[in-house]
């Protein structure tokens, strides 16, 4: 999955050049979270046209990144999550960030982990669901 | 030596303005004749078409072209050595981090007036031989260290070379020496007081201080009285700056209205920095001094790029050596934090070497509680990680290099492209919010 991470100032108005730019592609965020620290912020986006939502904001000047993370569709119930997490972390798999929400009545795990061979291969052996960009597009 | 005598030496510092005028006439004379023994300023006047004859009064003055800092630069190591090396006995030098260094050469007798200059200064605002000053300044080429060194030597107090840092160490030389001058940068009095604070030691009670001398970085008036208030002493600025020895150019009186620049040691104009024309008294200029007393390197209206204005040329303490304002800042963009004299294009050079960053940035400068400080905002060229971490451990790289390079640590900041001030012509690369220029 390509999530979009753009450097933003931790000031407000910030948010809203981004948002613009993104509004003015048609581009339709999916989910969107923002980590922060003292000085500066990374938000990061999921999106209908990821691709397209890089090269407009790059050429608009703005410091963006297409980062591969995973998006594993899992059942919306209590324990789902945490069910996930520890299989992840028993494979000795440590999560950079993570995030989540609800899509046509099932949740998602965002996350970017490492190392990427790893994850693909807990994916495998417990059949997780994985989703792609075509998912949202 | 009378210690009663609120002068060192009465017989420059009680001249009349006419005695003055006249001295300096005397002194100017003497001192372009032997310039014509450094290759420097006999070129320099060849090709001005001047003789040393044609200077015939202090308006004649007007008719020598300026020396800057560059000329130094381009004359390095000895190109303006007025006297054959041999007969030179120190050299002092600046970093050079931004070219050539700039090298200052002294004979025997310029140190003995030098340290006359230092020891007069000292003498005027209260010090006897009976004092113990304690010298807390670098040392080293930084002239602050020796300059007021061999000043407080001269005038005969107990001097201490405590040379600057290790407060705790400070403190308790003050206290077991009874210490009763210091000399240091503003910001490091401050600091000073701070650790006195945490160990329990009241400056008033705990000490002998009466006297601080304060100088080589900028501080405003308010500063002054805080740090008078902390330790309980009173403060005097100190003006001094290597190409005219160091210390003891210019020093307050126990008056504190403005600094007595020394007019038997230096002819002071104040100029526009654009039109180079003498600006009126009172007027913000630039510092051009003139040496008058100098032997290894006299310097010729030399272009300090401290910005200072005329207070005035009489004073209640007798003394009628010309009154300038303290420092109001530069003409060009250097910057003077705590007592380091930093270009920004040492900052930028660092900057340029991160491939991760883009070519704008700005350089803050503020005052927080009594300490400035140094903020440099950098542009972010590409998102190369969406780590937060990675991006906050560029930050510490960032300010490791550059306190490497400036000797301070200033506070780094990632912004990200295009917030920043556009470097096109005269960019805004500095913004001075610190007190003293409010």
């Amino acid at each position: 999955m390509k999530q979009l991470s753009i450097f933003i100032e931790n000031k407000s108005g910030t948010l809203i050049r981004v948002l613009d730019i993104l509004s003015r592609a048609g581009i339709q965020i999916i989910a969107s979270t923002v980590a922060d620290t003292k000085d500066f912020g990374i938000y990061r986006v999921l999106c209908d046209k990821p691709e397209q939502a890089f090269i407009m904001l790059n050429e608009s000047g703005i410091n963006v990144q297409l980062t591969h993370v995973y998006a594993i569709s899992i059942d919306d119930e209590p324990g789902r999550a945490a069910n996930a997490v520890n299989m992840l972390s028993q494979a000795g798999i440590s999560l950079l960030y993570l995030y989540s929400f609800l899509w046509k009545g099932r949740g998602v795990l965002v996350f970017r982990a490492e190392p990427s061979e790893l994850v693909e291969q807990v994916v495998k052996a417990n059949s997780l669901t994985v989703l792609d960009e075509g998912e949202f597009a | 030596m009378d210690n009663n005598s609120p002068y060192l030496h009465p017989q420059y510092e009680t001249l009349s303005r006419d005695e003055l005028k006249a001295l300096q006439l005397e002194r100017l004379k003497k001192t372009v004749k032997h310039c014509m023994n450094s290759e420097f300023y006999r070129k320099r006047f060849a090709n001005a078409g001047l003789s040393p004859d044609d200077i015939r009064s202090l308006d004649d003055l007007r008719k020598i072209p300026f020396t800057t800092k560059q000329d130094l630069r381009d004359t390095y190591p000895f190109g303006m050595a007025s006297v054959p090396l041999p007969q030179c006995v120190r050299l002092h030098s600046s970093s050079g981090t931004t070219g050539n260094p700039t090298v200052i050469l002294h004979t025997q007798r310029d140190l003995d007036e030098w340290a006359n200059a230092v020891a007069r200064c000292l003498w005027m605002v209260g010090l006897r031989p009976d004092d113990v000053f304690q010298n807390s300044s670098g040392y080293g080429m930084f002239t602050g260290g020796l300059g007021f060194q061999y000043g407080a030597e001269r005038l005969g107090a107990l001097t201490v070379p405590a040379a600057a840092g290790n407060s705790l160490r400070q403190i308790k030389f003050i206290k077991d020496f009874g210490t009763t001058a210091i000399h240091a940068v503003p910001s490091y009095v401050t600091r000073l007081y701070e650790v006195m604070q945490q160990e329990g030691v009241d400056p008033r009670r705990d000490t002998k201080l009466k006297v601080l001398a304060i100088g080589a970085e900028p501080h405003s008036e308010e500063q002054r009285r805080r740090i008078e208030q902390m330790l309980g002493v009173k403060a005097y600025n100190s003006f001094g700056m290597s190409e005219m020895c160091g210390p003891g150019v210019g020093f307050e009186c126990k008056e504190q209205n403005g600094l007595h620049f020394w007019e038997d040691y230096y002819i002071v104009e104040i100029i526009n920095p654009e039109t180079l024309e003498p600006v009126a008294d009172g007027e913000i200029g630039e510092l051009v001094l003139t040496t008058l007393n100098r032997e290894a390197m006299p310097l010729l209206r030399y272009r300090t790029r401290d910005l200072t204005r005329v207070l005035g040329h009489s004073c209640p303490c007798g003394r009628n050596h010309i009154r300038l304002d303290r420092m109001r800042g530069r003409s060009d963009d250097m910057i003077v934090l705590r007592g380091v004299n930093i270009f920004p294009i040492q900052i930028e050079t660092i900057l340029m070497q991160f491939k991760e960053l883009a070519s704008n940035y700005l350089i803050t400068l503020t005052t927080d509680a009594d300490n400035d400080n140094m903020t440099v905002e950098v542009e972010l060229e590409e998102l190369f990680t969406d780590d937060y971490q990675r991006l906050v451990a560029l930050e510490k790289e960032i300010k490791h290099r550059l306190k490497d390079e400036i000797l301070l640590t200033p506070h780094v900041r990632l912004v990200p492209k295009g917030t920043l001030p556009v470097s096109e012509g005269k960019a805004v690369r500095v913004v001075d919010k610190r007190k003293v220029y409010q």
